[in-house]
């Protein structure tokens, strides 16, 4: 699904490399983790994969389906299916949170040559979804992400996630800024999108996200590379011995 | 809930819309029509020759002339932020009609084709039909279906009002000015000019003198006056002023909501405008007047585009008067316009509600004056200013609170939005308060588009013409709401069409 080879990244304000050769394959139907400590390339990399502004690509590839990723807009890496929940998600004033979805969803679905969502059709698509996450008509009325708390934010880009059905999810710290019940609930959201035909890639810095999101495969990142490798046992170790036995390990 | 999906953001018919015109100025276009023009240049006779051809009374005539020997005693403001090269008035044409209104027909059945054909082309209903409300999603509305009645002024003169029948059955009386003079002169003799004095100011004056065409309404004591009223302006002939002029009366007790609507051909020299708007609003009546303002705003060069000289003024004359001024102005090359209040009633109140819009090389200097002297008075600003390209907007406002304007209060709100970084945003606001027992408010922010909510919108598939245009109507929805729906929608598409190409 998403293959990632010897990607090397520079932040171009910085002329600084922040990635030096990652190699990532995350199967359809596989849920890959990336953890890491802070400052090690973890975000950067979801924001280089969606296409972030102020990145510049030095070496390696990336490609979802076998198509190039990095030669595209954001827009079209989203319509082919590629979707990054964002950490920190941005406040939108006076857009109303389901008109941005919709123009969202039609923006893909225009993209990809298919027919327009009616109205209607929307409204019931997304009253169910949001029901699913505990989000009310009140929050989908709101401007986007305006006053809502941490955990609002996060279920809200889950939700945006089960409208927009992408092939390829990357989650990035999604877990940050929330107590038990949020991460549960958002944890549940991702766990009803897990399918066959569906990669994730869910990025975090703490093991307690990988509780309720069970992992296939862990890879922990340090200084702009994939150090080392290994099943949901490996997030266990971090979690009890922290980064710094598994880097000493490595080294 | 369906309502909110039509009205905040942006539908999918906004961005089709702003595809289709690939970010030209939509109604560029001119009517081929033989025209009637007045000779070239102001002069008594021009001014007593467009008396003549409206068929008005001596009493008119005087009128005119006065102003007109006013006119030459007056200089051109020069306080505005603006810039343009100095405009000769003796080369302007000051009248010109088309050669078949010669012989005014009689109904709209009689107008020339080719006029109507050119306000169906615009999107403005001529024929006397209901418009559906809501025309998205309007089959999960109740399909209510709504009348606008519509006054077409097409350079000088006016082609025809519609459903003024069945607006008289109501006491209603909504016309051309031309007509109103001839008709209801009592009216006009009574109201004309007591709102924006002959004198007021060099344009006003000007208009005084010359203005040809516009419109007319009075609502009689008690009457909520059945539809909507609208005036569309057309430019369409070349080195022709327009100068329209606009009269509403809304008596005791009465309600009405107004639309005016503005386009010009694309041409290449600058064209002048210079309208004149009067509002008289007597005890417990209240006025809503929109405007979509969108006349051509030249190229991306700064070559061409209307010059937009305009006095627009509300007098709050009654108790509990209510005045709402909502504009969007997205068109003309420069625009010098600042729809007041004057809340003279005690306990009336004006709202001015404003997006404007300059991109590329627009030069925009706009706000309004609320001028407090009842007691308990209350007014409102809420200005949205939005820069692109090498524009300039400037918002001027003036908050007075007189010594007898006790216990009144005032809220202003100003926003700028810059995109880019060579355009220039400014906020020029003057408080007057000369009394203790009155509030102002005064809140103002200057941002830019933000790299991270474009970035957002572009990763959730939209493109980075559809994620300014969704930010953009999201900086405006607070003036959006106070726009009746057909407008709204209207401005929601003009919004993202006069900013298309100010990103990458």
């Amino acid at each position: 699904m998403l293959s990632i080879k010897n990607l090397s990244v520079k932040l171009q304000e910085e002329d600084k490399q922040i990635l030096k050769g990652v190699d990532l394959e995350v199967e359809a139907g596989k849920v890959h983790a990336i953890m890491g400590p802070n400052g090690s390339g973890k975000s950067t990399l979801s924001y280089v994969l969606s296409g972030k502004a102020g990145y510049e690509v030095t070496d390696g590839s990336a490609t979802l389906e076998g198509v190039d990723l990095l030669g595209m807009e954001p827009e079209e890496r989203a319509a082919a299916g590629l979707f990054l929940a964002f950490q920190y998600p941005v406040e939108i004033p006076g857009v109303g949170n389901m008109t941005f979805l919709r123009t969202a969803v039609n923006a893909q679905r225009k993209a990809r040559g298919e027919e327009e969502m009616s109205a209607a059709d929307f409204l019931k698509v997304i009253r169910a979804k949001a029901k699913d996450l505990k989000i009310d008509a009140e929050m989908l009325k709101r401007p986007v992400n305006m006053g809502f708390s941490g955990g609002e934010k996060k279920r809200n880009e889950i939700l945006q996630m089960a409208m927009l059905e992408p092939k390829m999810c990357i989650l990035d710290e999604t877990d940050s800024g929330l107590d038990v019940d949020a991460m549960k609930l958002v944890a549940e959201g991702v766990n009803a999108l897990r399918s066959e035909g569906r990669g994730f890639l869910v990025i975090t810095h703490y093991q307690r996200l990988l509780d309720h999101i069970k992992p296939d495969v862990v890879h922990i990142m340090s200084d702009g590379r994939i150090v080392k490798t290994g099943g949901p046992e490996l997030a266990l170790e971090v979690e009890h011995n922290g980064y710094a036995d598994i880097l000493a390990e490595v080294a | 809930m369906d309502d909110t999906l039509v009205k905040d953001g942006v539908d999918q018919e906004t961005v089709d819309a702003v595809r289709e015109v690939g970010g030209a100025y939509k109604h560029g276009w001119s009517t081929d029509i033989e025209m009637e023009y007045a000779p070239k240049g102001l002069t008594p006779d021009i001014v007593k020759l467009i008396s003549e051809k409206n068929e008005e009374p001596q009493w008119m005539t005087d009128w005119r002339l006065e102003a007109y020997e006013r006119w030459l005693t007056k200089k051109e403001p020069d306080w505005a932020m603006v810039d343009y090269p100095e405009i000769d008035f003796q080369d302007q044409y000051y009248y010109a009609r088309p050669k078949s209104m010669m012989v005014k027909p009689k109904s709209l059945d009689e107008v020339d084709p080719k006029l109507l054909a050119t306000y169906s082309k615009l999107g403005i209903p001529l024929q006397e039909q209901a418009i559906l409300a809501g025309v998205e999603g309007a089959g999960e509305m109740p399909a209510e279906a709504r009348k606008v009645a519509v006054d077409a002024v097409f350079d000088s003169v006016s082609v025809g009002t519609t459903f003024q029948k069945e607006l008289l059955e109501a006491g209603v009386i909504f016309c051309s000015i031309s007509e109103a003079i001839r008709e209801h002169p009592e009216l006009v003799r009574k109201y004309l000019g007591s709102v924006v004095p002959v004198s007021d100011n060099f344009y006003a004056t000007l208009n005084s003198a010359v203005f040809s065409d516009g419109s007319f309404v009075y609502v009689p004591p008690g009457v909520r006056c059945p539809m909507e009223l609208s005036t569309y302006f057309r430019i369409n002939a070349e080195n022709t002023g327009q100068f329209e002029r606009t009269l509403i009366i809304a008596d005791k007790g009465s309600y009405v909501s107004y639309l005016e609507g503005c386009t010009a051909p694309q041409r290449d020299e600058s064209q002048l405008h210079a309208a004149v708007v009067e509002i008289i609003i007597e005890e417990d009546a209240e006025v809503k007047y929109s405007t979509v303002q969108n006349w051509y705003p030249g190229d991306e060069n700064g070559k061409g585009g209307i010059y937009n000289f305009v006095t627009k003024r509300a007098d709050c004359r009654g108790d509990r008067a209510k005045v709402m001024w909502t504009q969007v102005e997205t068109g003309s090359a420069v625009t010098w316009k600042y729809p007041s209040c004057i809340l003279r009633g005690d306990d009336s109140q004006g709202e001015f509600y404003s997006i404007a819009i300059a991109n590329n090389m627009q030069q925009a200097d706009t706000g309004t004056k609320m001028i407090h002297l009842g007691k308990r008075t209350k007014s409102r600003i809420v200005s949205k200013g939005i820069s692109a390209g090498k524009a300039q907007n400037t918002y001027r406002g003036l908050v007075s609170m007189h010594p007898k304007a006790k216990e009144s209060r005032n809220y202003t709100q100003c926003d700028s939005l810059l995109i880019g970084s060579e355009c220039g945003a400014h906020t020029v606001p003057y408080i007057e308060v000369k009394n203790n027992s009155s509030r102002v408010e005064h809140e103002a922010t200057t941002s830019k588009v933000d790299d991270d909510q474009l970035f957002y919108c572009r990763s959730r598939g939209m493109d980075e013409e559809e994620a300014v245009a969704l930010v953009v109507n999201g900086f405006c929805k607070d003036v959006l709401q106070a726009l009746p729906m057909e407008f709204a929608m209207e401005a929601q598409q003009l919004v993202a069409i006069s900013l298309e190409g100010s990103v990458g």
